[in-house]
Protein backbone atom coordinates (compact mmCIF):
# COMPACT_ATOMS: atom_id res chain seq x y z
CA UNK A 1 0.00 0.00 0.00
CA UNK A 2 1.12 3.52 -1.08
CA UNK A 3 2.33 5.17 2.20
CA UNK A 4 1.18 8.67 1.26
CA UNK A 5 -2.21 10.19 2.93
CA UNK A 6 -3.83 13.13 2.67
CA UNK A 7 -7.19 14.21 4.58
CA UNK A 8 -10.04 15.67 3.48
CA UNK A 9 -12.41 17.90 4.10
CA UNK A 10 -16.14 18.38 3.05
CA UNK A 11 -18.70 20.55 4.27
CA UNK A 12 -21.85 20.97 2.62
CA UNK A 13 -26.01 20.51 3.40
CA UNK A 14 -26.71 17.68 4.77
CA UNK A 15 -28.81 15.34 3.05
CA UNK A 16 -28.62 11.50 3.31
CA UNK A 17 -26.67 9.30 0.79
CA UNK A 18 -23.47 11.76 0.94
CA UNK A 19 -21.19 9.47 2.88
CA UNK A 20 -22.37 6.76 0.68
CA UNK A 21 -21.72 9.10 -2.47
CA UNK A 22 -18.46 10.12 -1.54
CA UNK A 23 -16.57 6.87 0.05
CA UNK A 24 -18.28 5.02 -2.98
CA UNK A 25 -16.31 7.25 -5.78
CA UNK A 26 -13.17 6.28 -3.42
CA UNK A 27 -12.98 3.04 -3.38
CA UNK A 28 -14.02 2.55 -7.13
CA UNK A 29 -10.41 4.54 -7.63
CA UNK A 30 -8.74 2.29 -5.14
CA UNK A 31 -8.78 4.46 -2.44
CA UNK A 32 -8.21 3.73 1.12
CA UNK A 33 -10.08 5.13 4.15
CA UNK A 34 -8.17 5.35 7.41
CA UNK A 35 -9.79 7.31 10.44
CA UNK A 36 -12.55 9.60 9.67
CA UNK A 37 -15.27 11.58 11.70
CA UNK A 38 -18.21 12.94 10.25
CA UNK A 39 -20.65 15.11 12.13
CA UNK A 40 -23.64 17.05 11.50
CA UNK A 41 -23.06 20.54 12.94
CA UNK A 42 -26.12 23.13 12.90
CA UNK A 43 -27.86 20.87 10.19
CA UNK A 44 -24.79 20.96 8.30
CA UNK A 45 -22.60 17.55 6.92
CA UNK A 46 -19.01 17.50 7.71
CA UNK A 47 -16.50 15.01 7.60
CA UNK A 48 -13.03 14.30 7.57
CA UNK A 49 -11.24 11.66 6.11
CA UNK A 50 -7.88 10.25 6.19
CA UNK A 51 -7.15 8.35 2.79
CA UNK A 52 -4.68 6.72 1.03
CA UNK A 53 -3.87 5.17 -2.52
CA UNK A 54 -1.53 5.40 -5.18
CA UNK A 55 -2.84 9.20 -6.76
CA UNK A 56 -2.17 12.80 -6.18
CA UNK A 57 -4.18 15.50 -4.59
CA UNK A 58 -5.64 16.75 -8.31
CA UNK A 59 -6.82 13.06 -8.94
CA UNK A 60 -8.08 12.74 -5.74
CA UNK A 61 -10.19 16.26 -7.20
CA UNK A 62 -11.12 15.39 -10.21
CA UNK A 63 -12.68 11.64 -9.35
CA UNK A 64 -14.43 13.89 -6.43
CA UNK A 65 -15.90 16.38 -8.51
CA UNK A 66 -19.05 14.27 -9.67
CA UNK A 67 -20.55 13.80 -5.99
CA UNK A 68 -19.04 17.83 -5.08
CA UNK A 69 -21.31 18.67 -7.61
CA UNK A 70 -24.51 16.70 -7.17
CA UNK A 71 -24.41 17.17 -3.93
CA UNK A 72 -23.59 20.50 -3.24
CA UNK A 73 -20.27 20.12 -1.49
CA UNK A 74 -17.04 22.01 -1.06
CA UNK A 75 -13.77 19.81 -0.49
CA UNK A 76 -10.24 20.55 1.33
CA UNK A 77 -7.26 18.51 0.64
CA UNK A 78 -4.31 18.55 3.09
CA UNK A 79 -1.70 16.09 2.19
CA UNK A 80 -0.75 14.67 5.96
CA UNK A 81 1.73 12.05 7.94
CA UNK A 82 -0.47 9.49 9.39
CA UNK A 83 -0.24 8.16 12.70
CA UNK A 84 -2.11 4.77 12.58
CA UNK A 85 -2.39 1.98 15.29
CA UNK A 86 -1.27 4.82 18.18
CA UNK A 87 -3.98 5.87 19.84
CA UNK A 88 -3.57 7.70 22.96
CA UNK A 89 -5.88 6.56 25.68
CA UNK A 90 -8.08 9.57 27.53
CA UNK A 91 -7.50 9.30 31.56
CA UNK A 92 -9.73 12.37 31.84
CA UNK A 93 -12.90 13.48 30.58
CA UNK A 94 -14.41 16.86 31.09
CA UNK A 95 -18.04 17.30 31.66
CA UNK A 96 -19.32 21.45 31.34
CA UNK A 97 -22.94 22.66 30.70
CA UNK A 98 -24.12 26.06 31.57
CA UNK A 99 -26.17 29.03 30.46
CA UNK A 100 -24.76 30.22 27.24
CA UNK A 101 -22.04 32.84 26.92
CA UNK A 102 -19.52 33.81 24.55
CA UNK A 103 -16.61 32.15 25.51
CA UNK A 104 -17.13 29.41 27.77
CA UNK A 105 -14.58 27.29 25.33
CA UNK A 106 -12.00 29.67 25.31
CA UNK A 107 -12.35 29.84 29.23
CA UNK A 108 -12.29 26.11 30.19
CA UNK A 109 -9.83 24.58 27.42
CA UNK A 110 -6.68 27.63 28.35
CA UNK A 111 -7.61 26.70 31.98
CA UNK A 112 -6.60 22.53 30.87
CA UNK A 113 -3.96 23.76 28.65
CA UNK A 114 -1.90 25.66 31.28
CA UNK A 115 -1.57 22.76 33.26
CA UNK A 116 -0.45 20.75 29.99
CA UNK A 117 -3.95 18.92 29.51
CA UNK A 118 -3.77 17.45 25.95
CA UNK A 119 -7.43 17.31 24.39
CA UNK A 120 -8.14 14.26 22.37
CA UNK A 121 -11.68 14.54 21.92
CA UNK A 122 -13.77 17.92 22.48
CA UNK A 123 -17.40 18.01 21.56
CA UNK A 124 -19.92 21.16 22.05
CA UNK A 125 -23.26 21.27 21.74
CA UNK A 126 -26.05 24.54 21.73
CA UNK A 127 -28.94 22.94 23.41
CA UNK A 128 -32.00 24.41 25.25
CA UNK A 129 -34.23 26.50 23.26
CA UNK A 130 -33.62 29.40 21.88
CA UNK A 131 -34.60 31.74 24.55
CA UNK A 132 -32.37 29.70 27.17
CA UNK A 133 -29.51 28.05 24.88
CA UNK A 134 -27.32 25.83 27.26
CA UNK A 135 -23.91 25.37 25.98
CA UNK A 136 -22.72 21.56 26.83
CA UNK A 137 -19.07 20.78 26.10
CA UNK A 138 -17.44 17.40 26.71
CA UNK A 139 -13.71 16.84 26.59
CA UNK A 140 -11.82 14.00 26.98
CA UNK A 141 -8.04 13.89 27.01
CA UNK A 142 -4.28 12.99 28.87
CA UNK A 143 -3.22 15.13 31.82
CA UNK A 144 -0.26 14.15 33.88
CA UNK A 145 -1.57 16.21 36.77
CA UNK A 146 -4.38 14.68 39.43
CA UNK A 147 -7.55 15.42 39.62
CA UNK A 148 -7.99 17.53 42.63
CA UNK A 149 -5.36 20.17 40.22
CA UNK A 150 -7.69 19.91 37.24
CA UNK A 151 -10.73 21.10 39.45
CA UNK A 152 -8.83 23.48 41.03
CA UNK A 153 -7.76 24.72 37.39
CA UNK A 154 -11.51 25.10 36.27
CA UNK A 155 -12.45 26.52 39.68
CA UNK A 156 -13.13 29.89 37.93
CA UNK A 157 -15.39 28.61 35.22
CA UNK A 158 -17.55 27.13 38.27
CA UNK A 159 -17.31 30.20 40.07
CA UNK A 160 -18.58 32.14 36.97
CA UNK A 161 -22.14 30.04 36.93
CA UNK A 162 -21.66 26.84 34.63
CA UNK A 163 -21.49 23.44 35.99
CA UNK A 164 -18.11 21.55 35.47
CA UNK A 165 -17.70 17.97 36.01
CA UNK A 166 -14.16 16.26 35.90
CA UNK A 167 -14.05 12.43 36.48
CA UNK A 168 -10.97 10.23 35.91
CA UNK A 169 -11.12 7.45 32.80
CA UNK A 170 -9.79 4.34 33.37
CA UNK A 171 -10.82 2.45 30.49
CA UNK A 172 -11.78 -1.44 31.50
CA UNK A 173 -9.31 -3.77 29.60
CA UNK A 174 -10.50 -7.48 29.25
CA UNK B 1 2.36 -22.35 32.77
CA UNK B 2 2.06 -21.10 30.07
CA UNK B 3 0.93 -17.67 27.95
CA UNK B 4 -1.97 -18.76 25.57
CA UNK B 5 -2.11 -16.85 22.64
CA UNK B 6 -5.06 -14.79 22.68
CA UNK B 7 -7.99 -14.44 19.53
CA UNK B 8 -8.32 -11.16 17.89
CA UNK B 9 -11.29 -9.37 15.58
CA UNK B 10 -12.07 -10.40 13.33
CA UNK B 11 -11.38 -14.06 14.56
CA UNK B 12 -15.02 -15.59 13.69
CA UNK B 13 -14.62 -17.96 17.03
CA UNK B 14 -14.88 -14.89 19.42
CA UNK B 15 -18.63 -15.19 18.67
CA UNK B 16 -19.06 -18.29 19.78
CA UNK B 17 -20.88 -18.98 22.44
CA UNK B 18 -19.26 -20.66 25.48
CA UNK B 19 -20.41 -23.93 27.44
CA UNK B 20 -20.97 -24.42 31.25
CA UNK B 21 -17.99 -26.04 32.78
CA UNK B 22 -19.11 -29.64 34.25
CA UNK B 23 -16.20 -31.09 35.78
CA UNK B 24 -14.11 -29.40 38.46
CA UNK B 25 -11.04 -31.18 37.61
CA UNK B 26 -7.04 -30.90 37.77
CA UNK B 27 -7.04 -29.86 34.22
CA UNK B 28 -10.13 -27.19 34.56
CA UNK B 29 -7.14 -25.72 37.37
CA UNK B 30 -4.19 -26.26 35.15
CA UNK B 31 -5.93 -23.95 32.18
CA UNK B 32 -7.53 -21.30 34.79
CA UNK B 33 -3.32 -20.82 35.78
CA UNK B 34 -2.86 -20.44 31.90
CA UNK B 35 -5.95 -18.10 31.57
CA UNK B 36 -4.35 -16.10 34.58
CA UNK B 37 -0.50 -16.39 33.05
CA UNK B 38 -2.01 -15.08 29.98
CA UNK B 39 -4.24 -11.98 31.58
CA UNK B 40 -0.62 -10.74 33.15
CA UNK B 41 1.24 -11.07 29.80
CA UNK B 42 1.74 -8.06 27.73
CA UNK B 43 0.03 -5.27 28.79
CA UNK B 44 -1.77 -6.53 31.15
CA UNK B 45 -5.61 -6.86 31.52
CA UNK B 46 -7.82 -6.48 34.07
CA UNK B 47 -9.89 -8.91 32.89
CA UNK B 48 -9.66 -12.86 30.94
CA UNK B 49 -12.39 -14.84 29.61
CA UNK B 50 -11.64 -18.48 28.09
CA UNK B 51 -13.07 -17.87 24.74
CA UNK B 52 -10.43 -15.51 24.06
CA UNK B 53 -7.73 -17.89 24.43
CA UNK B 54 -10.26 -20.11 22.15
CA UNK B 55 -11.54 -22.60 24.93
CA UNK B 56 -14.93 -22.41 24.72
CA UNK B 57 -16.15 -22.70 28.81
CA UNK B 58 -17.37 -20.63 30.54
CA UNK B 59 -14.33 -19.36 32.85
CA UNK B 60 -13.56 -15.58 33.86
CA UNK B 61 -10.93 -13.71 35.33
CA UNK B 62 -11.44 -10.43 36.78
CA UNK B 63 -9.00 -8.08 39.27
CA UNK B 64 -9.99 -4.91 40.06
CA UNK B 65 -7.55 -4.61 42.91
CA UNK B 66 -5.22 -2.73 40.97
CA UNK B 67 -6.80 0.38 39.63
CA UNK B 68 -4.44 3.50 39.61
CA UNK B 69 -7.65 4.74 41.89
CA UNK B 70 -8.45 2.10 43.96
CA UNK B 71 -12.54 1.34 43.73
CA UNK B 72 -14.50 -1.60 45.46
CA UNK B 73 -13.11 -4.66 44.60
CA UNK B 74 -13.34 -8.36 45.43
CA UNK B 75 -9.50 -9.29 44.88
CA UNK B 76 -8.68 -11.42 42.12
CA UNK B 77 -11.71 -13.84 41.10
CA UNK B 78 -11.98 -16.77 39.19
CA UNK B 79 -15.30 -17.01 38.21
CA UNK B 80 -16.96 -20.69 37.00
CA UNK B 81 -20.13 -20.88 35.26
CA UNK B 82 -20.78 -16.93 36.59
CA UNK B 83 -24.52 -15.67 35.96
CA UNK B 84 -26.19 -12.45 36.83
CA UNK B 85 -28.99 -12.90 38.42
CA UNK B 86 -29.73 -9.44 39.55
CA UNK B 87 -28.53 -5.41 37.87
CA UNK B 88 -29.43 -2.17 38.27
CA UNK B 89 -28.61 1.17 37.56
CA UNK B 90 -27.00 2.05 33.82
CA UNK B 91 -24.06 4.05 33.34
CA UNK B 92 -21.20 4.68 30.20
CA UNK B 93 -17.97 3.84 30.53
CA UNK B 94 -14.48 3.57 28.50
CA UNK B 95 -13.61 -0.26 27.77
CA UNK B 96 -10.71 -1.87 25.53
CA UNK B 97 -9.80 -5.31 24.97
CA UNK B 98 -7.36 -8.19 24.28
CA UNK B 99 -9.22 -9.33 21.33
CA UNK B 100 -9.51 -5.73 19.95
CA UNK B 101 -6.21 -3.80 20.30
CA UNK B 102 -5.89 -0.30 19.98
CA UNK B 103 -9.46 0.30 20.18
CA UNK B 104 -11.42 2.36 23.05
CA UNK B 105 -15.05 2.78 23.33
CA UNK B 106 -18.01 3.89 25.81
CA UNK B 107 -20.37 0.87 26.56
CA UNK B 108 -23.33 1.37 28.86
CA UNK B 109 -23.33 -1.45 32.03
CA UNK B 110 -25.60 -2.27 35.14
CA UNK B 111 -23.93 -0.14 37.85
CA UNK B 112 -24.58 -2.91 40.23
CA UNK B 113 -25.01 -6.41 40.42
CA UNK B 114 -25.67 -9.48 42.19
CA UNK B 115 -23.39 -12.40 40.54
CA UNK B 116 -23.24 -16.03 41.29
CA UNK B 117 -20.55 -18.54 40.16
CA UNK B 118 -18.55 -21.57 41.13
CA UNK B 119 -14.93 -21.41 42.14
CA UNK B 120 -12.43 -23.77 40.61
CA UNK B 121 -12.97 -26.38 43.10
CA UNK B 122 -17.01 -26.25 42.67
CA UNK B 123 -18.00 -24.35 45.58
CA UNK B 124 -20.37 -21.99 45.06
CA UNK B 125 -19.39 -18.23 44.98
CA UNK B 126 -21.79 -15.22 45.40
CA UNK B 127 -20.89 -11.74 45.09
CA UNK B 128 -22.73 -8.02 45.13
CA UNK B 129 -20.55 -5.86 42.76
CA UNK B 130 -20.95 -2.53 41.51
CA UNK B 131 -19.30 0.45 39.33
CA UNK B 132 -15.80 -0.88 37.58
CA UNK B 133 -16.00 -3.97 39.12
CA UNK B 134 -19.79 -4.64 37.94
CA UNK B 135 -18.84 -3.72 34.51
CA UNK B 136 -15.50 -6.07 34.41
CA UNK B 137 -17.41 -9.01 35.19
CA UNK B 138 -20.38 -8.04 32.17
CA UNK B 139 -17.41 -7.64 29.99
CA UNK B 140 -16.14 -10.90 30.61
CA UNK B 141 -19.60 -12.94 30.72
CA UNK B 142 -20.41 -11.33 27.28
CA UNK B 143 -17.44 -13.44 26.22
CA UNK B 144 -19.14 -15.83 26.87
CA UNK B 145 -21.65 -15.36 25.28
CA UNK B 146 -19.83 -14.40 22.05
CA UNK B 147 -20.72 -10.46 22.43
CA UNK B 148 -17.49 -7.84 21.79
CA UNK B 149 -17.81 -4.78 23.77
CA UNK B 150 -17.96 -3.19 19.98
CA UNK B 151 -21.21 -4.52 19.29
CA UNK B 152 -22.26 -2.23 22.38
CA UNK B 153 -20.26 0.94 21.53
CA UNK B 154 -22.09 4.10 22.07
CA UNK B 155 -21.70 7.55 20.76
CA UNK B 156 -20.39 9.94 22.81
CA UNK B 157 -23.27 11.88 22.19
CA UNK B 158 -25.61 9.69 23.01
CA UNK B 159 -24.55 9.69 26.95
CA UNK B 160 -25.80 13.54 27.01
CA UNK B 161 -29.09 12.18 26.43
CA UNK B 162 -30.17 10.20 29.14
CA UNK B 163 -33.94 9.84 29.74
CA UNK B 164 -36.13 7.96 32.17
CA UNK B 165 -37.77 4.59 30.24
CA UNK B 166 -39.86 2.11 32.05
CA UNK B 167 -37.59 -1.51 31.76
CA UNK B 168 -39.16 -4.99 31.54
CA UNK B 169 -41.26 -5.11 34.77
CA UNK B 170 -42.15 -1.63 35.35
CA UNK B 171 -39.31 -0.85 36.89
CA UNK B 172 -37.87 2.38 36.26
CA UNK B 173 -34.30 3.12 35.57
CA UNK B 174 -32.33 5.38 33.44
CA UNK B 175 -30.50 4.41 30.10
CA UNK B 176 -30.55 5.96 27.12
CA UNK B 177 -32.55 5.49 24.04
CA UNK B 178 -29.95 3.73 21.92
CA UNK B 179 -29.59 1.16 24.67
CA UNK B 180 -31.25 -2.23 23.71
CA UNK B 181 -29.50 -4.43 25.80
CA UNK B 182 -30.39 -4.47 29.36
CA UNK B 183 -28.68 -7.32 30.23
CA UNK B 184 -24.72 -7.69 31.07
Amino acid sequence: MNDKWWMLTLVGQDSPGIVAAVTSALAEAGITLGETSMLRLGGNFTVMMMVSGDTDEQALRSLLVPVLEARGLRLHIDPIEAELHQHLVPNVQVTVSGADRTGIVAQVTTALAEGGFNILDLESDLAGTPHEPVYIIQISGVSGEPIERIEERLAPVRESGVSVNVVPVEPYIG
Amino acid sequence: MAVLDILKLPDPRLKQVSGPVTAFDDALRRFIDDLEETRQDGPAAVGIAAPQVAVFQRVVIVDCSQTRKPVPNHGRLVLVNPEITHWEGYEPGREGCLSVPDYTGNVIRATRIHLEARDPQGAPLEFDMEGYEARAVQHEIDHLDGILFVDRVVSRRTDLFRRKVYQKGGKKSETTKNTKNTKG
